[in-house]
């Protein structure tokens, strides 16, 4: 099918450039596969990500003509030929080596979400029963690869650059004010932190998480996380809007204040599931 | 010597199912836990598994418990799996997948709202705990959100090059950063190898660049032994077309939903050829088969759902035959009950459409991920057209040799769980019975390399092994004579096992590969990447190699020894199975100079109770 231009970006910290790398096209092609030709022939030391090559394992992320993808779920027929296909890293994370972003950042965020601590069990055996239209909503959640797209285009990181500070224990934290310091978890924070708040069998309170530490209210649901989910997961519409409504309705109404305490002085149970769009 | 060291009791490498399962296993018993991993955290291998985990709950079919597992899983491995582990996997796996939905797992569900089951290869009856078609990604993600919380030091994408040991004893663990290239030393009491398979050394296969028999390697170098290396599972239906697909899996779940495998002549080929041991186990006619897939307890399971060594077997006979697809595979087909009157030729169609209300969405809800691959990468929609498939490298039921019950190797403070460690599949494992090993093995193995490294006190390092093993590795990058582009001897080495050493063997083709084998290590050594030491893919692979051309000849010379057809292994010159390789296994271990040794170790007599269960599910 002929040979194809691929303008690759090439460097490291201290900084970088594109380089011209031409690679045979076959039928069926991903570009993942033109990666590792090049690789293979005249750049063994271009680095790059990746593992399964059969998009689940979210490794291989990267802007392809400018548009977030994993490669290897990006077939070669869908790009033009006669002009070079554009590769370079991931925007919003610092980079370490040509294709390759330091995502560590993501896996402290991970860290500040409260873990799953389940109700008693249902029955004598200690399991626990659950219908299907009951987890539905959350298998949707967990399809997430970790690709960190979502992260990627986020505006709140990706522009103004939410990435908190780290206090002097080496913890992750939000500091005070409109500024840098400030954190946002970001799309992949709020859809694992959904996943867990409409667990049916989970116990724990992560409101004042949203809103205090992963800064919740910073979203202004522009949708570009749900635009690059590789996964197709509609991680505005069915999780981070449901989590503002609660937070809100936690937080900021005053009639819901008052029926909240009214259930907990009569022992209600906080509600765990809200409705769900349609995915 | 100017090198990072960290101190832990145990050293967990590898973050996949089983080493996940292991270090909070460990860390639960209160020691001191680091766990190293090739990649990002959750990006191991077993994000890959598809369709379930396999375990005797039985939810869905009363009838079932550790028993029927155990026979199961013997009868699939043809006798020469070690029993005991066997046994403790069927009896453990229930509480161990239990645990999982207590952490946070969310399996699908059955109408009364527990975990549901489906149905595998070689399985009795439906005892596949899953999620839709991705069950190794919520079984990760749930060890890696709860695991994060358990006080484990997490080393991310730090390659383990080489065990360091004091006397006979494994005391740490040299590797190296990718990011940097900047070496680590792991100082530890006990050391947990859980790195997976060997898949890079073949040509064809579901397998990811990390597969590349790091653990096996690196326990044969510190002297443990590698048992049954010979058996290797080609999974039948890996994806064939177009080529830069070639290898990824198609799960059995998709044979379990009902799937049926075609040739050109549009003839269902599976029964044709069913063997005698499973003959009282498999559907007479389509229906029958059909009724098994949809929850029928009556009903017998298709010929499809045989076993994968003998299911990858008859696809590469009809391909041979000339009856196979356009690009040498064979036709795999669940659109067929999407077609208009496709139960009507049922004696009781009613049953059928009471079970599938419309057959499109049923495929799209019970295979996502499939539908999705063949869309994405293959542009076809499977509840429309058939897909093409054919066998592909999936798995090593051979590894490291270890104590059933501690999962510790012959070396002290050595311990392997998980896919690299050997014992509970014999010649081939079942379906199912992978995620399951990760998670009863993990288990174990966490458990007792935390009570050693409590038992034991810290070893010393030897700097000059260490030294050494640094300048070793160095040599790559600044070679004088580095000559040598190790992608292209990687992929000299991946056709030579493919060739030589696949699905069907010869003694003269495999007494050839050993041949290419040694001529690949020379060319291995003079391998050179260029370029400095900052994540860099050819000084990787460069390391890599090393490790799969130890395991490539493991496999080449255990298959050469066992001159028989068992299971994985098909010999053309010895094609038939023989009773006198039926009670041991192969081993292969580093002699005295270096060179690779081979001897057979008797199978222990398996326990009355054990055989009378053998003999009751027969």
């Amino acid at each position: 099918m002929g040979k194809v231009t691929f303008r690759i970006w090439r460097g490291d910290k201290s900084g970088g450039d594109f380089k011209d790398y031409q690679a045979e096209i076959s039928e069926g092609m991903v570009v993942l596969d033109a990666v590792h030709q090049i690789q293979a022939t005249q750049a063994p030391d271009l680095a790059c990500r990746w593992n399964c090559k059969a998009g689940k394992c979210g490794s291989c992320s990267a802007e392809v003509n400018g548009k977030p993808r994993l490669m290897c779920m990006t077939r070669m027929d869908t790009l033009p030929h006669d002009q070079p296909v554009m590769i370079q890293p991931m925007k919003a994370f610092p980079i370490i080596r040509d294709l390759v972003t330091d995502v560590s950042w993501n896996y402290r965020v991970n860290k500040l979400i409260p873990p799953f601590k389940p109700r008693p069990p249902d029955a004598p055996d200690g399991t626990w029963r659950m219908g299907q239209e009951e987890v539905d909503r959350i298998q949707e959640f967990r399809k997430c690869i970790e690709c960190f797209l979502c992260q990627n285009v986020c505006h709140v990181l990706r522009e103004h650059h939410r990435f908190g500070q780290t206090d002097e224990k080496g913890q992750l934290t939000s500091g005070q004010g409109p500024s840098e310091a400030e954190l946002f978890g970001g799309p992949r924070f709020m859809i694992r932190v959904a996943s867990l708040e409409m667990h049916p069998l989970d116990t724990v309170n992560r409101l004042p998480l949203l809103q205090k530490e992963l800064n919740i209210g910073l979203c202004n649901i522009t949708k570009c996380c749900t635009e690059v989910c590789p996964e197709h997961i509609h991680i505005t519409d069915n999780g981070i809007i449901p989590l503002k409504e609660r937070v809100v309705d936690e937080f900021y109404d005053p009639l819901m204040w008052a029926v909240r305490k009214v259930g907990e002085a009569l022992g209600v149970r906080r509600r765990k599931s809200l409705p769900m769009v349609n995915p | 010597m100017n090198i990072q060291t960290y101190e832990h009791d145990v050293i967990v490498v590898g973050a996949g199912g089983a080493g996940l399962r292991a270090a909070i296993e460990a860390s639960a018993a209160g020691v001191s836990v680091g766990l190293v991993c090739k990649s990002l955290l959750g990006k191991a291998h077993t994000v890959m598994a598809e369709g379930g985990i396999a375990a005797a709950l039985a939810n869905v079919d009363e009838r079932d418990n550790w028993k029927v597992h155990f026979a199961d899983t013997m009868r699939g491995g043809q006798y020469v799996n070690n029993w005991r582990m066997a046994q403790i996997h069927a009896q453990e796996a229930p509480d161990r997948v239990r645990e999982l939905e207590a952490w946070g797992a969310v399996f699908d569900r059955t109408p009364d709202g527990r975990i549901l089951q489906r149905n595998f290869g070689g399985h009795r009856y439906p005892r596949l705990a899953h999620v839709g078609d991705r069950t190794g990604l919520e079984m990760i993600r749930t060890l890696q959100d709860h695991g994060i919380h358990q006080g484990i030091a997490v080393y991310m994408e730090c390659t383990i090059i080489s065990l360091l040991k004091d006397g006979e004893r494994v005391v740490g663990a040299l590797g190296y950063y990718r990011e940097n290239g900047r070496f680590v030393v792991f100082h530890a009491k006990a050391v947990v190898l859980a790195t997976g398979g060997v898949g890079k050394a073949y040509k064809i296969t579901s397998n990811s660049w990390e597969y590349t028999g790091d653990g096996h390697a690196l326990a044969y170098h510190a002297g443990a032994e590698l048992q049954d290396m010979e058996f290797v599972q080609f999974h039948p239906t890996g994806m064939v077309w177009p080529p830069s697909v070639r290898g990824i899996l198609v799960t059995e779940g998709v044979r379990g939903e009902g799937g049926i495998l075609l040739n050109s002549e549009g003839r269902r080929f599976m029964f044709d050829d069913i063997p005698e041991n499973y003959r009282n186990q498999t559907a007479k006619n389509e229906e029958e088969g059909f009724r098994y897939c949809l929850g029928d307890k009556n009903a017998n399971r298709p010929p499809e759902l045989l076993t994968r060594d003998h299911v990858a077997r008859c696809i590469r006979r009809e391909v041979k035959e000339g009856r196979g697809s356009p690009h040498g595979g064979v036709y795999l087909d669940v659109s067929w009950m999407t077609k208009p009157g496709a139960f009507s030729k049922f004696k009781d169609p009613e049953f059928v459409r009471s079970r599938i209300k419309d057959p499109v969405e049923h495929i799209k809800k019970k295979l996502p991920s499939m539908y999705h691959q063949f869309k994405e990468l293959g542009g076809l929609d499977i509840t429309k057209e058939p897909m093409e498939v054919g066998p592909t490298t999936h798995y090593i039921m051979g590894g490291i040799r270890v104590d059933p019950d501690t999962q510790m190797s012959r070396v002290p403070g050595l311990f392997a769980c998980g896919e690299c460690a050997c014992g509970i599949n014999g010649a081939n494992r079942l379906g199912g019975n992978s995620l399951s090993d990760l998670l009863v093995f993990g288990k174990r193995a966490g458990e007792f390399a935390a009570k050693y490294a409590k038992e034991h006190s810290a070893g010393r390092i030897n700097p000059q092994q260490v030294e050494e093993e640094m300048r070793a590795a160095l040599a790559f990058l600044d070679s004088p004579l580095g000559q040598e582009n190790p992608f292209q001897v990687q992929y000299d080495l991946q056709n030579v096992m493919q060739d030589l050493v696949g699905i069907v063997r010869t003694e003269a083709e495999m007494v050839k590969a050993l041949e290419r084998i040694q001529e690949l290590k020379e060319r291995a050594k003079r391998s050179f990447a260029p370029g400095n030491r900052e994540y860099n893919p050819g000084w990787h692979t460069c390391l890599d190699l090393r490790n799969l051309l130890t395991v490539s000849e493991a496999i080449t010379r255990a298959a050469i020894e066992r001159r028989e057809s068992r299971g994985a292994q098909f010999r053309e010159d010895y094609p038939e199975k023989k009773a006198e390789y039926g009670n041991r296994n192969t081993i292969v271990s580093k002699g005295p100079n270096g060179e690779m040794q081979f001897r057979w170790e008797p199978i222990p007599e398996m326990p009355a109770e054990l055989k009378r269960i053998i003999e009751e599910m027969k």
